[in-house]
């Protein structure tokens, strides 16, 4: 691999298989994730994105009997390998969750909490990033009077963007997002794509969807993924004109899904 | 024919149903009856102030705080035991252990409640009292500390028990938010899974509590009865339930002394009813 490579690929997937117990959900994902990119992952349920976007900040460790194979990089080092400080990976490659999932605390706390947790002990700062990161993700304005509010009081839309503060608190490198607009409301959905695009400037993206407009929207690539495999790769804009697959074609068509 | 069968077994269900509820009812109503002629010869503060608890002296007195302080300073003791105790159990068993021991340890820590107070005593007599007697050097064993130590064991699998389902309550969406912020388990832990799972770990502390207070048998063993106003915990306390156990028997029915006996008991029961209370709204709202 050249060096110029190297510089625009931010994340890279190997040859990757993935087992759930016997369940082979992933089948030799090789996947690039190109730096200050929005990457969009779509396909039908069970197709394996959630599953593969997951691997990108080591969540599924959390599954027991799951097995990996396969290499998934980071700037170049594997994030897999014994040494690997999986604290510090999740610190780097933030995530936002289908499901907003504040935690039951306010909504100052909620932003500051993984600075806390990654050490940082200085109130002004944490209070300078807290108010950064909220302005970041266009929540500043609506909850600028109330921070020490509980974060449950918020509206759906309101609790993914303090989510998406969260994240950015901790000023990760890659944020990734599963599928963020699952359970909001199209003008609360419409916030959320206009935050993404607006934060390709500093970040590297990933999107699972299972909306292939929002993919159409937002995204820069799209892989399309099927049954556990990767189908086709590619610019966003080719992929939905002119697909290379058949599979693919059937599915951004509406032949299933 | 069938709707006469039906009649009845409803009947039959409502009345068990409602039995416990008239049961209680009718204990409280003879507390009260049989305590309140107490009053008419004791004022009710000399009774809750009251330094000395004599009621077999003349002139018979009947102060009640020695015995209020008694199960107040065993209460606390075994609370600081088994409060951070259980609670850490709890986490243990919800968070970190493999989840192939969990039911095995969960199920053990449950039949610790199984073992009979009396039981609890009687190993706390033999055992630990001589231990505290020679540690502390004190000229007996049989004081707070000693009931204290014996009665967390009793509160304990009530703590871990209702500790663990509410840590195990606690939404999975909440531990990986926390760890995909860069925070390590015990970091989730602690500032994450702690605080969702509060009202539940209250409740399990409350009901901890309410078995303490209403213990009598192991504390009447091993606090070694005395009913003077106690100032560490190094020396014997009489506890409310250890007073009407020991001394019921002996006193003379219609007399003062077997009065007072009723009015502790309504202090008693109004103590472990808040508590329940308390522990029943903070459980009704987790399961919100």
């Amino acid at each position: 691999m050249d060096t110029d490579t190297i510089k625009i690929v931010r994340m890279l997937a190997e040859n990757v298989d993935f087992f759930y117990g016997s369940t082979h959900a992933l089948k030799n994902i090789n996947l690039n994730i190109f730096k200050n990119k929005v990457t969009a992952i779509i396909g039908p349920s069970g197709c394996g994105k959630s599953t593969f976007i997951r691997l990108l900040n080591r969540m599924n460790d959390l599954i027991p009997r799951s097995r990996l194979a396969g290499n998934i990089m980071l700037d170049g080092e594997n994030i897999n390998e014994p040494n690997t400080d999986v604290v510090d990976i999740r610190r780097r490659v933030g995530m936002v969750f289908q499901k907003p999932n504040p935690f039951p605390k306010s909504i100052f706390q909620n932003v500051s909490y993984g600075m806390e947790v990654n050490g940082i002990r200085d109130k002004n700062v944490i209070t300078e990033k807290v108010i950064e990161s909220l302005k970041k993700a266009a929540l500043w304005n609506e909850v600028m009077n109330r921070l020490d509010e509980s974060a449950l009081c918020l509206s759906g839309g309101q609790q993914q963007r303090l989510c998406i503060a969260r994240c950015l608190a901790v000023e990760p490198e890659v944020l990734l997002f599963d599928e963020p607009c699952a359970s909001l409301d199209p003008v609360s959905t419409k916030k959320i794509e206009e935050l993404i695009l607006g934060l390709k400037k500093e970040y590297t993206i990933v999107i699972v969807t299972h909306n292939m407009q929002q993919a159409g929207r937002v995204s820069d690539y799209t892989a399309f993924m099927y049954l556990g495999e990767l189908i086709e790769f590619g610019h966003t804009e080719k992929l939905f004109t002119v697909p290379k697959d058949k599979r693919t074609e059937d599915y951004i068509t509406g032949k299933f899904g | 024919m069938k709707k006469l069968k039906e009649f009845i077994i409803e009947k039959a269900i409502f009345l068990s149903g409602s039995l416990s509820i008239i049961f209680v009812v009718l204990i409280f109503v003879f507390l009260v009856k049989e305590g309140v002629l107490f009053f008419k010869y004791v004022p009710p503060k000399d009774f809750l102030m009251g330094n000395n608890w004599y009621p077999l002296s003349t002139p018979e007195q009947f102060g009640m705080l020695p015995l209020i302080l008694g199960s107040l300073l065993v209460t606390i003791g075994s609370m600081l035991i088994s409060i951070p105790l259980g609670v850490a159990c709890a986490f243990y068993i919800a968070e970190v252990v493999n989840p192939k021991f969990k039911d095995i340890l969960k199920t053990g820590v449950e039949l610790l409640a199984a073992i009979p107070s009396v039981v609890i005593g009687f190993v706390g007599m033999i055992t630990l009292v001589p231990w505290v007697k020679s540690i502390f050097n004190l000229p007996t064993g049989l004081t707070a500390l000693s009931g204290s130590i014996m009665l967390a064991f009793m509160a304990m699998p009530t703590i871990v028990s209702i500790a663990e389902d509410a840590i195990t309550a606690v939404p999975r969406r909440y531990k990986e938010a926390a760890l995909a912020l860069g925070a390590t388990h015990w970091q989730a832990m602690y500032k994450v899974i702690i605080v969702a799972a509060a009202p539940g770990i209250f409740a399990a502390v409350m009901l901890g509590v309410g078995r303490v207070i209403g213990e009598t048998m192991a504390v009447m063993m091993i606090t070694g009865n005395a009913a003077v106003i106690p100032h560490t915990f190094l020396e014997p306390v009489r506890t409310l339930t250890a007073t009407i156990a020991a001394e019921m028997g002996e006193s003379i029915r219609g007399s003062n002394h077997y009065y007072a006996l009723f009015v502790v008991g309504i202090i008693l029961f109004i103590i472990t009813f808040i508590i329940n209370f308390v522990a029943d709204v903070f459980l009704h709202r987790i399961k919100k």
